[in-house]
Parts: C-alpha cells; structure tokens; sequence
C-alpha cells in the first residue's frame, strides 16, 4: 500500500491513478496513522511552501514523515512536495522538514515566472531516470527551486534561466520538481520506476 | 548519446467546448466510438501530442457543473496531461471541487471582474499555478483600448484589458488566456498586436485564444514577445490540421516543441 497524503486541496486523483496504473493499492489519507502504516509514502504538491508546512506540522503528518523516512520506507515528494524536504524556504521565510540539505529560492533568472509547461529533465546518474526516453520532456510548474547542499542528491537537473534540480534522491528519499502524474508517457515511465522501488522493499521486507 | 538542450517548449491546447457533459463540436475527421464524449476527446488529443487541455462549460449551470465534476473525474483517471476547467467558476469551493476531481487549473472569468479578490483568494489556497484568468477582450477604437467582455463575450465592461491584465497577475493569476473576440471563429489569425502588448505588460505565461485559421497564425502568436501557448478548437476539431502536423511544422519554423 502507498499512502498519498492528502494537506490541502489540489488535484491528488491524477497521482493516484498514475500510480495505480501499474498495479499497486493507494489510499488518499489525511491521517498520519494511515502513513505510517504504509509502505510507502507520497507528498504531492500543493501551492505555497510555507502553508504547505504550517498544514503538514499542524496536522501531525510532519511526524509521520519523519517516522516513515527514518524507517527506510520509499518516500517521494512532488514539487513543492519535494521542496519541503529541504531546510530553509525562501518562500514565506519558513522550515522546511530538513530531510535533505540545502534550501529553497525564487526562480530569478528567469523572464517570466511561473516557469509553466514541458522542458527537458536531463538524468545526471542512476538509478532512477536510468531509463529515460530520448526526448525526456516532462511538465513543471513552479516558481521556487531547490537548492542542495550536496551535489550528490541531484539526480536530474532541467535550465529555465538558470539550472535547477528537477529531480533529487537520497537513500530511500525522492523528490521531483515537474509532475510526473502530469508528463504524459514519461511522467507514467517514471512513476513505473519509483513502483519498482516500493516493490523491492516490500520484498526485503517480507524477507 | 545526444545532449538534450534545455528549452522551455510551447505549448499547443485544444480546447473542448462542453455543455451537460457533451462536447458541442465534436472531432468528424478521425472514428471514434463517441465523438461527442470529453473524455474520450480527451485522450484522443492526449495521443496527438497535445501539451495540455482546457474544458470550457459553456452553461455553467450549477447542474452542469456536477456533470463537468464527473468529466473531470473520468479524464482524470486515463489522461496524463494537464487539465484546466473553466465556466462559471465562481468561488473558492468551486475551485476545489475540480481540483479534486483531477483539474490541475482553473479559469476564471465573469465571476472575477465582480469580485477580483477571489484570484488571490485562490492562490493563497491553491497556488497562484492553479489560478488561469481569462480575458475576453475586443478592440475599442473610440477608447484606443481592447475592452473586457464578460458573460460569454456578450456584457462589455469598463476595463481597459493590458490594465486588467496587470491588476489579475498582481492578485496572483498564475497564467492568462486571453481571447480575441474580434478575431475568435474568424480564421484570420490572433490579434498579435494585443498578445504583444499584455506581454510586455505582464511577467506571467499567456495562452493565445482566437483566430487560428492556419499553422502560420499558430507561429505568429508563438514568437517571442507575444504567447507562450496557443489554443485552438475548430482547426483541430475539423481535421484541417492534426497536432503532430501543427507540432512538425511549429519546429521548423524554430519554434520549441515537445515532439
């Protein structure tokens, strides 16, 4: 079971169905009980960093998320469900969760912002995005981006004015700046992959 | 292995007109088992190459409203690319119904002009990404402005709309679909010179509407300086041309496509 955590009021069906589109059982939950419980785990991305936190401490999830990484559990955050796990945010001047190193800024670089629509996510190193398609095209949308710490947790970086992470991993922690739930085939190609992730650790698991 | 560039691509929208959950002008060139089904249009245009899609509810009743919900929700499930939804969006439960429901975006339109607070209302909840104003504008000589229509096009305001424009981004509007009225459903091209002048004034993405009559309009309105996404209807729904002919073409002319 994937838990997909449910603090705000954006779109989660379209996650939901990506990732039960290859095979595995989802609950949408609210409740940190129900996170904990699961196997795995899913932030998605819901509009401003700053509230995003304010819910997520509010509600107890901030917990449960802690609890769920420092379990070794596959985690993945979406957007600004990917940003919180940083440490400082620019964005309302707030605490992210602290689970990666670094922070998060405004897109400066750039002419207009938000930077709104499909640009190429290139794969720096494995093992996810390992497999990318030839034209690596997925949608973002956002007007922060991460900036780590450490190099080594930039799996693949897109440049719209500047360079940025679009997608980061450590240990059993994912994150994505675009939306795979809304890339199309290679937004479901990489949701496939993430499922095998989740699938290996149910098998060591069970082991 | 190639090194991939990194270009923000254009984006192409078609857009479906739908009342009581059934698209007006239905695709004729290609078969399909339901012409008139949304969401089987939807994933039609979705195989196309289609970057995004817009829904208009052009009733907007609170009747159709619950059945755009269970369009929303059926797309939803078997298209994954993004989804605005627009028609009769009136407050900030409205707003979250179809973000539950699988929309990635909202349209606002009349109901904004009356209340302007309720686009910063929603993305202070939301996000400002979620929150697309449309601006249904028409060419005033006597008053050297293009003026703001609502209702449809039908009640004229007194907004100037490069003005209006402004003000909407400020109060958090993510992105801008601006329409032509002078230009919509006459396949003469987009009104380039209003495009240009809510760019120059405005720092957030604008999606063109109105007029795309040939590819060529489609290039005009994607140069810099003017769109960043152009949506059509007829020219796809008729067959005249199809979204990977539109999308070839809009390469070549050095236009940056997602392929």
């Amino acid at each position: 079971m994937i838990a997909i955590i449910d603090y705000g009021s954006g779109n989660l069906r379209s996650i939901q169905r990506g990732l039960e589109s290859h095979g595995v059982e989802t609950t949408i939950t609210p409740d940190p009980v129900a996170m904990i419980a699961a196997d795995a785990v899913v932030l998605p991305g819901v509009g401003n960093a700053s509230h995003a936190m304010d819910r997520l401490r509010a509600s107890g999830i901030a917990g449960a998320i802690y609890e769920v990484t420092e379990a070794g559990k596959p985690f993945l955050g979406i957007c600004v469900g990917m940003q919180v796990l940083f440490e400082a945010q620019e964005e309302g001047n707030a605490m992210g969760l602290g689970l990666l190193r670094g922070e998060v800024v405004k897109l400066t670089e750039a002419e207009k912002v938000p930077h709104i629509g499909w640009n190429i996510s290139r794969p720096l190193r494995q093992p996810l995005l390992s497999a990318s398609p030839a034209d690596p095209y997925f949608y973002f949308v956002h007007s922060y981006v991460a900036r780590p710490a450490d190099p080594q947790d930039v799996i693949a970086e897109a440049t719209y004015g500047q360079t940025f992470p679009s997608a980061v991993m450590r240990d059993n922690i994912w994150g994505t700046q675009f939306h795979p739930e809304r890339s199309g085939d290679n937004g479901l190609a990489f949701l496939g992959q993430w499922v095998e992730v989740v699938r290996a650790w149910q098998r060591r698991k069970a082991a | 292995m190639t090194v991939a560039t990194s270009v923000l691509t254009r984006r192409i929208i078609p857009c479906l007109d739908v009342t009581d959950g059934r698209v007006v002008k239905g695709i004729e060139f290609i078969n399909l088992r339901d012409a008139g089904d949304p969401v089987e249009l939807a994933a039609f245009y979705n195989s196309e190459g289609a970057d995004e899609l817009v829904f208009l509810d052009i009733t907007a009743s609170s009747d159709s409203r619950r059945t755009m919900v269970d369009v929303v929700q059926r797309t939803a499930d078997q298209v994954f690319i993004p989804l605005t939804v627009g028609g009769g969006v009136r407050s900030t439960s409205d707003i979250q119904e179809l973000l539950r429901a699988g929309a990635d975006k909202v349209s606002l339109n009349t109901a904004v002009i009356a209340d302007p607070d309720l686009i910063s209302r929603g993305a202070d909840i939301f996000g400002t990404q979620c929150i697309v104003v449309a601006i249904d504008a028409r060419r005033d000589n006597d008053a050297g402005i293009w003026r703001v229509f609502t209702h449809g096009g039908r009640r004229p305001t007194d907004l100037d709309a490069v003005e209006w424009a402004t003000r909407v981004a400020e109060l958090g509007a993510g992105e801008l679909l601006v329409t032509s009225m002078d230009r919509d459903g006459t396949k003469d091209g987009y009104d380039l010179a209003l495009l240009e002048a809510i760019a120059a004034a405005t720092s957030i993405p604008v999606i063109a509407s109105g007029g795309a009559g040939t590819l060529a309009h489609m290039a005009e309105a994607l140069a810099p300086g003017r769109a960043d996404a152009a949506l059509a209807a007829s020219i796809f729904h008729f067959g005249e041309f199809r979204i990977r002919d539109a999308k070839a073409y809009l390469a070549s002319q050095g236009i940056p496509m997602r392929p």
